[in-house]
């Protein structure tokens, strides 16, 4: 209560007289996948080579029940984030790389953009608790659905967008008035709990002609049970955001005190999943290098989604630009620590609907930066499957791994390193 | 077209009603409370489900017409396009929610939530609603020909409410404004098109977004 930060906190909430709102994700130290190192091969275990022997990475979700499955080919996709948070040119650019890499990318609150569809080879359509934009022309035009619960910046809170960001395409896709302070709604408005979204799942693979895999989001906060419910509803993907997921705005108290760390969620989410074979798990929150992945992928997830990751790749708080500094500055922060997403004055044109700033963002070398970061990051991945002597990313286990802190080794339910110890057991 | 839902799988019956052409019609027998009737069709034809519906009758849809000849379960006419639903009895929860357009109407009385969401459609119920109708209702026409339950239009945009009933109280940033000659032209030619011979049009309240939640000041 002393600290700096503290009193910040304090003189920001006299002056406005209520929350503080941003973006970006959890500011806070958490338990996080840097807590976790791989036990990679050496006598005991043969490692693969890593320059030519072949390391798998094709993900194959919803094949259970979807007609037409999804394929990517690499363990790694795009999370939803909306057109409105986001600029059309980003959402392009994110489309791009995906396709590039043969990965998936999703919508957000407030539907499908034709820029999107025609520039995302896979992408997977969010039904979200607003149905902003939300119609089933697109629905029919997704390659997969997303049935949103919460998300792990704000679980049990629903999306926020500042008028500043609300513009004539935004709202009319929205259906609402222009340059009014959007609020959507935490919960869905037409099922409330599980026996419903089981109907619901239903109704959407009826629209669909059962084609796409469903999949189901949750924020991660009860999480063993919140992925056991929506299995059994019918989800084929269920997509676990933990607390460093980021956001394009909503309140700081939630971003900093709600859900449980995404290192903690994993295990709970596979434990969960245990009695449903066919169904796959997508995790996300905080996901960076190749080395999350592959952490997330030993712990039990088949996939993970990256959001501020592909942001920041794509330019976020990027330090090149010449008009970068005094942007910034313009929104009293500075390049490196700018989570003013909310504002709508994006110095680097992805968070903003500002058609000047929007040119600053060049939707194809954008593409071009974060097809590269996906490549790197599934390098990394496959890197270090093959030192732990897996032929395929997907046979990364939890015997990988071990904790270097007494936290983590509880949270992942692996073993503090250089002993046998997994706290609790 | 004849369809048992006796000896029909509801995923049967609605790839069938996809496979016809614009014009056509079909009867679905014994539906027996099946949920997701008749969703997603996307040509202008007649479904008629020959007794209770479950959830999402007619949800998802785009030109087609749906009749319900007895009772709907939750969320008749859901994130409809265009076209109708029509429910002869009483509908559940959430009726016509976000529906784009088209038009969504209920002989007998709605459960909660009817209207919420909605989104350009037109949701019309005979006789009582239960509580939240029109919560976050962005856009749209809601005409209730008897009584409203409590929280009418709580959190509305630009969708208006009328009631021929009694109001039991608004929600937040919900306020009642005066008719007008245009209010009462759609109230009249409404009713009229769809047989609520008790609706008085000069006689209804018109219920709509007092816009005091739509900003927070922020910078």
């Amino acid at each position: 209560m002393s600290s700096d930060s503290s009193f910040d906190g304090i003189r920001e909430r006299a002056r406005l007289g209520r929350y503080p709102i941003r973006g970006g994700g959890a500011r806070r130290a958490v338990p996080a996948f840097d807590d976790l190192t791989f036990l990679t091969a050496s006598a005991s275990r043969y490692p693969l080579e890593g320059y030519r022997e072949a390391c798998a990475t094709r993900t194959v979700l919803g094949a259970a029940n979807a007609r037409d499955p999804v394929v990517l080919e690499i363990p790694i996709t795009i999370a939803g984030m909306s057109f409105g948070a986001l600029s059309a040119p980003a959402k392009e650019a994110l489309g791009r790389a995906a396709s590039e890499v043969g990965t998936a990318t999703t919508t957000g609150d407030g539907g499908m953009t034709p820029e999107e569809r025609m520039s995302s080879k896979t992408l997977v359509y969010q039904c979200l608790p607003s149905r902003y934009g939300f119609n089933p022309d697109d629905l029919r035009a997704a390659d997969a659905i997303e049935v949103v619960l919460g998300q792990g910046a704000k679980p049990g809170g629903g999306g926020m967008l500042m008028g500043q960001k609300l513009g004539p395409r935004v709202a009319a896709m929205r259906t609402l008035p222009e340059g009014i302070d959007q609020r959507s709604a935490c919960r869905h408005p037409d099922w409330t709990g599980p026996d419903d979204l089981r109907i619901k799942i239903e109704e959407l693979r009826e629209a669909t002609d059962w084609r796409v895999p469903v999949f189901v989001k949750i924020g991660a906060t009860r999480v063993y049970h919140d992925v056991r419910l929506a299995a059994t509803a019918g989800a084929d993907v269920v997509v676990v955001d933990g607390m460093q997921g980021g956001t394009g705005a909503t309140q700081d108290v939630f971003i900093e005190h709600t859900g449980i760390p995404t290192l903690a969620a994993v295990r709970l989410a596979a434990d969960a999943l245990a009695d449903f074979p066919d169904v796959k798990l997508i995790v996300s929150g905080g996901v960076r290098s190749g080395a999350d992945v592959a952490k997330a992928l030993a712990l039990g997830a088949d996939a993970v989604s990256v959001g501020m990751a592909a942001l920041v790749a794509l330019g976020c708080n990027d330090t090149v630009h010449d008009f970068g500094p005094a942007s910034y500055a313009e929104l009293g922060t500075t390049a490196g620590g700018c989570t003013a997403c909310h504002t709508g004055g994006c110095p680097v044109g992805i968070a903003t609907q500002s058609p000047a700033l929007q040119a600053r963002l060049d939707p194809v070398r954008g593409a071009e930066r974060v097809a590269n970061y996906l490549r790197a990051i599934t390098m990394e991945t496959t890197m270090l499957a093959r030192a732990c002597g897996k032929a395929d990313v997907h046979h990364l286990e939890p015997e990988d791994l071990v904790a270097l802190t007494v936290e983590a080794a509880a949270m992942a339910r692996v073993p503090l390193a250089g002993t046998e110890w997994i706290p609790g057991r | 077209m004849d369809i048992d839902l006796s000896v029909t799988s509801v995923r049967d019956a609605n790839a069938a009603l996809r496979a016809l052409p614009a014009g056509a019609s079909a009867r679905l027998a014994s539906p027996a409370g099946r949920h997701n009737l008749a969703v997603g069709l996307t040509e202008a034809i007649t479904v008629e489900i020959d007794g209770t519906a479950g959830y999402y009758a007619g949800g998802l849809g785009r030109d087609a017409t749906v009749l319900v000849r007895g009772t709907a379960g939750w969320g008749a006419g859901e994130n409809l396009m265009s076209g109708l639903v029509r429910v002869d009895g009483d509908a559940s929860q959430s009726l016509g929610s976000c529906a784009h357009g088209g038009t969504v109407v209920v002989h007998g009385s709605a459960s909660l939530r009817a209207g919420i969401s909605l989104k350009g459609g037109t949701v019309l119920v005979a006789g009582d609603v239960g509580d939240h109708c029109g919560f976050m209702a962005q856009a749209g026409t809601i005409l209730i020909g008897g009584d409203a339950g409590r929280g009418l239009g709580d959190s509305l945009y630009e969708a208006v409410i009328y009631v021929a009933g009694k109001i039991r109280d608004l929600g937040a940033d919900a306020r009642i404004e005066e008719l007008a000659e245009a209010d009462v032209e759609l109230v009249a030619r409404l009713a009229k098109q769809h047989g609520f011979d008790h609706i008085d049009p000069e006689n209804v309240t018109r219920v709509a977004s007092a816009r005091q939640l739509y900003h927070w000041g922020t910078p």
